[in-house]
This record gives structure tokens, sequence and C-alpha cells, in this order.
């Protein structure tokens, strides 16, 4: 049987940019806005989700070429480094802190060093799931 | 007035959403009770956007966004499944 999923597979097609987008947007709007880390990863994972129940999962492994193991350990990697990182000026573990910047094209801009901690959470979460539906998916 | 207005949504949109449960308490084939869940999300989505205009408040609008997009995997995830047999191919 050869199944016919053109309307699906070009609707994802469109519709997996503007999720992954979005999710983009709710990480960087975690500091003043609802959302963060967590639920932005989530909602990537779920991009990545369609793109697999549209096509399948080989698209998404070679979306995606590395190892998930590997994504959550660089992850949890980048979250630990951001928490060791302040004992090299004379502070507590886990201290954060914010400066403004002037950056082209987005001018006065808040940078803060939580956004590192951030891409940790995202990157492990991210790949957790992925992890999850993957194996469970390819157990049957 | 306005907010009177707003509440008469309010409760039209639960009377939608419990009629969907409704649906998909009974509903006889597997197909009613995907599309009634399909249809209780997007209630759900109004009734969040009539909250919001009540509360004066924008911090809704992710929650929005995200319900839609969960209720359009989830439905995508159930219609393959019921076609198929598997959600997720491997070939």
């Amino acid at each position: 049987m050869h199944p016919n999923d053109v309307i699906l597979q070009t609707v994802t097609k469109v519709l997996a940019f503007i999720i992954v987008i979005f999710s983009f947007y709710v990480f960087l709007a975690g500091h003043h806005n609802p959302g963060g880390g967590f639920i932005g990863a989530l909602t990537t994972a779920c991009a990545f989700l369609l793109v697999s129940v549209s096509f399948d999962i080989e698209t998404v492994k070679k979306m995606i070429p590395v190892d998930f193991k590997t994504i959550m350990a660089v992850g949890l990697l980048i979250a630990v480094i951001s928490g060791v990182l302040p004992f090299f000026f004379g502070e507590n573990f886990l201290w954060q802190t914010f400066d403004y910047f002037d950056l082209p094209l987005l001018g006065n801009t808040e940078l803060a060093t939580a956004l590192v901690f951030d891409i940790g959470v995202y990157l492990v979460v991210i790949a957790v799931v992925l992890a999850v539906i993957f194996t469970i998916g390819e157990e049957q | 007035m306005f907010e009177t207005i707003l509440f008469v949504a309010l409760i039209t949109t639960s009377v939608s959403m419990l009629i969907c449960l409704i649906r998909a308490i009974i509903g006889p084939t597997t197909s009613d009770r995907i599309v009634a869940l399909d249809t209780f999300g997007i209630t759900l989505i109004g009734f969040i956007g009539v909250i919001m205009i009540l509360q004066e408040t924008l911090a809704y609008t992710e929650v929005i966004l995200v319900i839609s997009i969960l209720a359009f995997i989830g439905t995508v995830a159930m219609s393959k499944f019921i076609e198929r047999g598997v959600i997720i191919d491997r070939h």
C-alpha cells in the first residue's frame, strides 16, 4: 500500500518552521514574560515530533545528526559551567548578573547570564523528550 | 455592559465545551471522539481569549498558541494511529 500524505507533509513543511520560531521566541522571552527554557524546549520537540509523524524517524535523525545522549550531556555541561563560572570572579555558585549593551539592530538590550543556564535546560529537555519518544517508537 | 457580554460569551463557550465532552464520551466511533476533543481544544482557545479580555492581560497569548499546536499535533497523531496502526514510521 502506498500512502498518500501530500496535504499533511505540505502543511508540516510550513508549520514546523513556524513552531520552531515560536518556541525560540518563548525561550528568549522567558526573562520578562511567561516562557523560558522548559516550555521552549517542549515546543521545539513538538515541531520535531510533527515532522517525525508526517515523515519518518530517519528524517528527524537526519535533521539532528548528533546522538541525543550527547545533547543531554552538552546541556548539563553548559548549565554546570554557568554555575561554576562565578567562582573565577569571587562570587558564589550560580551567581547571576545582567548588563545593558548597545547591539546593532536591537538597540539597548539587557543581556543576562541566566540565559546561559537556560540554554542548558533547553538542550537537556529537548534531548530527553525526543529520546523517550523515539525509543518508544522504535520498540514496536 | 461589556463585562456582561464577556460573561455571556464565557457561558456559551462552556456549554459548547460541555456538548463536545458529551460527544467525546458517547461517541460511537473513535473518529467522533478525536474530532470532539479537537473541537474541545479549539473552544478552549476561545475561552482563554475571553478570559484574557476580562482580566485585561496579555499573559496568556503563549498559552493559546501552545494549546493550538498541541491540539493539532495530537489530532494528527491519533488520526494516523487509527489509519495505519503506527504513529511514527521507521522505514
